[in-house]
């Protein structure tokens, strides 16, 4: 066998196991999850009970559900204009200086903090804080764990966007220029219409990592299985369901909460679907 | 022909795998394994160290929950499993064999509160249900201050910390509302996780503590064996003869006073005992009353009954209060050697 072929069979097979976990995982959380949507049927995403008592067992998935989607889409408003204007900072501005260098960094390493301490930093530093400001009186709830949830994706979102902004060509700008635009200018009707797509694809990606973070939200949130009624007060997230409750769950509500992980699993891939499908458009 | 071959070639080799499995656990030293309940995790590994060290036997204890626990000795994984709750008839006929259970130690579930200021506070069943359920939501609501005469208590919110994960301790804490409360047994019930009217979830005793510790009016339950380590304010619970009492080492213990039924399956939360902390409980090992099965050898058998006898005896029991549990009473640990002795080998009792 000629080298080529090795590496077209290994390349193939390694690609095809990704493929094999992937569609397992599936496998095994459709699985996992007929029982609980046989008991519920399409009720276990639209009822807000969380029953878990003997004898009146009833789950609904809506409250973690409704805190997902609220804490990360909090945390995707929290963080644009941060790190909108670090990826410009970064990636126009002051592209290759120093200070942007030392910056991008320091950006890089956020992404490389475990989210335990990221959830230690709220409940320690960022609570009693948000007290202090007279906002609540427990400091627990949607508003603490979006600013926390905040903080984590600004890596994902900064680096993807600040890569395609540098990729700009240069001509563009400088027809730009030499039409006499000022930078903002530049900025405002060359830079950004050109990386659109690209700084898009860093919002999805950030997206979908909030809508997946457990253990700093789990810390944060309160973990009361209702819908929040507003930005302060407390619930729960799908993710954070799952690992709070696995650990003593058996029959009906082992099921339910790996639906509530399969729910999850189709919400991250639609909200993908439908960032391409943009990204598509805008290209 | 050659299927033939293949089968034949097969069945010598499991066969003969069996068969050195066998010998092993007959020849070899014993070592026992269990796993389950969290709770008396602490106690279990300080006790079967010592008897590691002083009898050789290797003890490894798995803290997986109660749950996992059970599910261990049903699939048949371990010599003993451990669980915070009985097993109830239905699950002691869900499996496979008999199971017997034997208490070990007492614990009890703590109500802890953050009021600077505030040294005792006296709750009674009418105030844990009004709180717990969310109709009393200030600290100086005429009803706790009623019953706390000359307690100064502030005019913050009332905010309950429960446990977010599935707990034991929930379960004790809710079997005593229960008890006291027909409202709370109608709206809430009892259960390791349970639909909560009011209040935030933390995780773990930890996090349930960490909670409180760090919110001012805050109120939680904590299982003793972590609270009585840190430094917390805990609420004086009435009992049922009416007195209020501090949990301590000793008011636990006294909550097993009363009857025990011989297989001590008995939850005794609201213990008649005048002296008892009534958020109390035991936690059981559990293990199959006939102990040949699997292949297991008659060795492994004695020595894992060894363990127990020597776990409900008065040298192991001394050691509960060093790690925050309550021993058993005499008549508790009596019956747990006597149910002991019932457990058999090929239908011949292995203690006697």
């Amino acid at each position: 066998m000629n080298s080529d072929k090795i590496t077209k069979i290994v390349l193939f097979s390694v690609s095809f196991i990704i493929l094999i976990i992937a569609g397992g995982m599936v496998f095994s959380l459709v699985g996992g999850a007929i029982p609980s949507f046989k008991t519920f049927g399409l009720g276990f995403i639209t009822s807000s009970q969380w029953d878990p008592t003997d004898g009146r067992e009833n789950y609904g998935a809506l409250p973690f559900i409704a805190g997902t989607l609220i804490t990360s889409f909090a945390a995707l408003i929290i963080s644009f204009p941060l790190s909108f204007a670090t990826s410009l900072f970064l990636g126009e501005y002051y592209r290759n200086t120093r200070v942007a260098k030392i910056l991008g960094t320091m950006v890089d390493l956020l992404a490389g903090i475990p989210s335990i301490v990221y959830g230690l930093w709220g409940f320690y530093i960022l609570r009693p804080f948000l007290i202090g400001l007279g906002f609540e009186n427990q400091g627990f709830g949607v508003f603490t764990a979006s600013i926390v949830l905040a903080i984590m994706i600004i890596p994902y979102a900064t680096s993807l966007s600040n890569e395609i902004i540098s990729m700009v060509p240069n001509d563009l700008k400088e027809a730009a220029y030499s039409l006499g635009s000022t930078r903002y200018e530049v900025i405002r009707y060359v830079t950004v219409p050109a990386a659109r797509s690209g700084i898009f694809a860093g919002y999805i990606l950030a997206f979908g990592r909030a809508l997946g973070e457990t253990m700093a939200v789990t810390m944060l949130i309160g973990n009361a299985n209702r819908i929040p009624d507003s930005l302060f007060s407390t619930g729960n997230t799908m993710a954070s369901v799952i690992a709070n409750q696995f650990g003593e769950a058996d029959g009906l509500k082992l099921s339910s909460l790996i639906a509530i992980g399969l729910l999850l699993f189709v919400i991250t891939g639609i909200v993908n679907g439908i960032g391409k499908m943009i990204i598509k458009k805008m290209n | 022909m050659k299927a033939i071959i293949t089968v034949l070639v097969l069945a010598v080799i499991f066969s003969s795998c069996q068969n050195s499995a066998k010998k092993k656990t007959a020849n070899e030293k014993v070592s026992i394994t269990a796993a389950g309940a969290t709770f008396p995790l602490p106690y279990y590994n300080l006790v079967f160290k010592n008897y590691t060290e002083s009898k050789g036997t290797l003890v490894t204890y798995g803290g997986i929950g109660s749950g996992g626990g059970i599910r261990s000795l049903t699939d048949k994984v371990v010599d003993f499993g451990a669980t915070d709750a009985y097993l109830e008839d239905k699950q002691l006929a869900e499996m496979p064999a008999p199971v017997v259970h034997i208490p070990t130690c007492l614990g009890a579930v703590v109500i802890a509160y953050n009021l600077p200021g505030v040294d005792e506070l006296k709750l009674s069943n009418e105030l844990l249900e009004k709180i717990f359920l969310g109709e009393i939501t200030k600290w100086n609501d005429p009803q706790i201050t009623a019953n706390n005469s000359g307690v100064k208590l502030p005019a913050k919110d009332i905010i309950f910390v429960h446990r977010s994960d599935g707990s034991g301790t929930t379960h004790i804490f809710s079997d005593y509302m229960t008890k006291i409360s027909a409202k709370w047994a109608e709206k809430v019930g009892t259960g390791k996780s349970l639909n909560w009217p009011v209040g935030m979830g933390a995780k773990g005793n930890p996090g349930v503590v960490g909670t409180v510790s760090q919110t001012e009016g805050a109120i939680g339950y904590v299982g003793s064996e972590f609270a009585f380590a840190q430094k917390i304010q805990m609420a004086k619970v009435q009992n049922s003869q009416g007195e209020y009492v501090l949990p301590t080492i000793a008011s636990v213990s006294a909550s097993a006073k009363g009857d025990i039924p011989d297989d001590t399956r008995i939850m005794l939360t609201n213990s008649s005992d005048p002296e008892s902390y009534p958020i109390s409980g035991f936690t059981w090992i559990i293990l199959y009353k006939e102990q040949s099965y699997n292949g297991r050898s008659l060795a492994q058998a004695e020595e894992t009954l060894k363990l127990l006898d020597w776990l409900v005896s008065a040298e192991a029991q001394a050691e509960a209060a060093n790690v925050n549990y309550s021993p058993l009473t005499d008549d508790a640990a009596a019956k747990a050697k006597a149910i002991l002795r019932t457990v058999t080998y090929e239908g011949k009792a292995i203690l006697n």
